[in-house]
């Protein structure tokens, strides 16, 4: 959590914002996020997002799914209550197959909606600074973070260069907090508030 | 940008090579196996298998197609000229049963000795469909059919090479290819989905019965059919040709193989696991010489070969996108789902485990026939249907 800030533009087209992302890059300034109405195909690969991880995490849930179906059934059947069904022996594993299947599905799935939502920060009730209303609406938003090194009229004129139009200046929380979006407000503004109070 | 395919000299030879070696095989076999079971039995498990196989392009066409996919259209003349393969591959097929049935041999199919019939209840219950003149027509029907599609489906689209590009000719040319995929789904399902594994295959086992069988062959044959395309692609891309294709396109034929190989795996768990629960005799017999008998090596390597490689090995990005690692799981599935069809003809027929030489050396015969048959095809005409409308969306495609 810290208060940082951050230099914003709007685009109004893809095909702009494509070569304004890979001149960020090759410029040396600090791209806190791109954000864009619709998933853009290929702009994490522009914005140098390494590869995700999740499904690594989902095949871990998977086998953590298999295991627990197996070994508890197989525990029960086995050890805890030993009942004769039907003349089949105490380990029958094709019986065993489709518990075996629902548990892992359901241990990859719920495990990697989680994992996704712990790494993308979301959750309800979780709130974000917003850097531009129409984000999510028809315009794609580029956020610069502002570092001790970055002139921020440096990055305004970079970003009329670019093709970016309502370039503004913002200090806001980088991180997540708990609120609502209607009522609260982010934290530090909330301390100067109270301080003023 | 290549566009003409012309056949390597090293292609030709390895086909030819491929051929003869498959020949020899029979002519050994003829001597070694003159007159016995297992001679058939071979010719029939081969034939079948890779008449199926070549069989899925033209149901990858159709499929596509229908759901009005565009991805595949940058590789479309491959599949195309695999399933150029199936009029021989059924010519050869018709001749293989039309022997077992006709030519005064019980050993394969049971059901075709009149004596054996009479005498059991079973197989006079079956006899209004398990009986000579069904098998004929319907195996004469259904092997005309596929020709007759595949042959159309081929025509229609190298004379569409031929068309000025507008947008009423796109438009024909998408109805025209829905209407005849559209007839020629509904052949596939009523034979491969339905009857024709019963009458090929499942009548080895004249007394037993399973309503999974067919859907379990078509994915067998499904799955290898599309690591077949893959091995097509794959070659022609290494040697400089289809330059549109890319590791997205391979990306999207592994996600297809992986997803196939657990279907395949869904179907010989559903079909295995309620005989098992049931645990009828009727139903039981077709597994006991398979699980308790001398094949249960074959049978839990099967499993091995077509659920647990494919699951493990495709399941990464890296590999699906891979060519060399692509080709590899190719040829593991499509020599797994032979080995499958190896031990669904030969429990029956042959009852003993063997060291299959005789069967792979045929298999590798048909290999080389297939390969020279769509050699020779992928040069009649060009690589890139560059009139189909959905083109573009083939090149940009980006998983």
């Amino acid at each position: 959590m810290a208060v940082k800030k951050f230099v914003v533009g709007l685009f109004d087209d893809e095909a702009v914002l494509f070569p304004a992302v890979k001149k960020v890059r090759t410029a040396g300034y600090k791209l806190h996020d791109v954000y864009t109405p619709f998933p853009v195909h290929g702009l994490d690969h522009a914005m140098g997002l390494r590869e995700t991880s999740l499904h690594t995490a989902g095949f871990i849930y998977g086998i953590t799914g298999t295991t627990t179906a197996l070994s508890f059934m197989s525990w029960v059947f086995n050890v805890d209550w030993p009942l004769n069904i039907g003349g089949k022996p105490h380990f029958p594993l094709p019986a065993f197959i489709p518990i075996t299947f629902e548990l892992t599905v359901l241990f990859a799935a719920v495990g990697m909606v989680m994992t996704f939502c712990y790494l993308c920060q979301l959750m309800p009730g979780v709130k974000k600074h917003i850097f531009h209303p129409r984000q999510t609406d028809d315009k794609f938003v580029m956020v610069i973070e502002l570092t001790e090194k970055t002139n921020a009229e440096e990055v305004k004129s970079f970003l009329t260069a670019a093709g970016a139009h309502d370039i503004n200046e913002q200090k806001a929380e980088a991180g997540w907090w708990f609120g609502r979006y209607d009522k609260d407000d982010e934290p530090y503004l909330r301390k100067i508030q109270t301080a003023n109070a | 940008m290549k566009d003409q395919f012309v056949v390597p000299a090293r292609l030709r030879k390895t086909s030819f090579v491929l051929m003869g070696v498959g020949l020899l095989t029979l002519l050994i076999g003829l001597i070694a196996f003159h007159g016995e079971t297992r001679f058939w039995a071979g010719l029939l498990q081969n034939s079948s298998f890779f008449l199926l196989i070549t069989l899925a392009s033209t149901f990858f066409i159709a499929a596509t197609t229908l759901a009005h996919g565009g991805w595949q259209i940058a590789f479309r003349r491959v599949p195309e000229a695999i399933s150029m393969a199936v009029p021989v591959l059924a010519a050869i097929l018709f001749v293989v049963v039309m022997i077992l049935v006709f030519g005064g041999r019980d050993d394969i199919y049971h059901w075709v000795n009149g004596h054996h019939v009479a005498e059991d209840k079973i197989l006079t219950w079956k006899s209004a469909f398990l009986n000579k003149g069904f098998f004929t027509v319907a195996t004469i029907l259904t092997l005309g059919l596929w020709v007759f599609f595949t042959l159309k489906l081929r025509k229609m689209s190298i004379e569409e090479d031929g068309w000025d590009l507008r947008p009423e000719t796109g438009r024909k040319l998408l109805w025209r290819n829905t209407v005849v995929c559209g007839g020629f789904l509904v052949v596939f399902t009523l034979s491969v989905g339905s009857t024709t594994p019963w009458i090929w295959l499942m009548s080895i086992d004249a007394h037993w019965f399973s309503t999974m069988y067919s859907w379990y062959t078509f994915a067998s044959t499904w799955v290898s059919g599309l690591s077949l395309i893959a091995l097509f692609v794959v070659y022609l891309k290494k040697h400089g040709y289809l330059s549109y294709v890319t590791e997205e396109h391979l990306h999207d034929l592994g996600k297809f193989m992986f997803a196939f190989s657990i279907f395949w795996t869904y179907l010989w768990f559903s079909q295995y696991m309620l005989i098992w629960y049931a645990n009828m005799p009727e139903e039981t017999e077709y597994f006991q010489p398979r699980v308790w008998g001398q094949w249960r090596p074959i049978f839990f390597l099967n499993l091995l070969i077509n659920f647990v490689t494919p699951l493990l090995f495709l399941m990464k990005r890296d590999t699906k996108r891979n060519y060399t690692a692509v080709v590899f799981i190719a040829i593991v599935i499509i020599f797994g789902h032979w080995l499958d069809f190896w031990q669904m003809v030969y429990p029956g027929t042959v009852k003993n485990l063997v060291f299959p030489w005789y069967e792979f050396g045929l298999g590798l015969g048909f290999v080389g026939l297939i390969i020279f048959l769509v050699s020779n095809q992928l040069t009649k005409a060009a690589l890139v249907p560059k009139n189909h409308p959905y083109l573009k969306e083939s090149i940009i495609h980006h998983t």
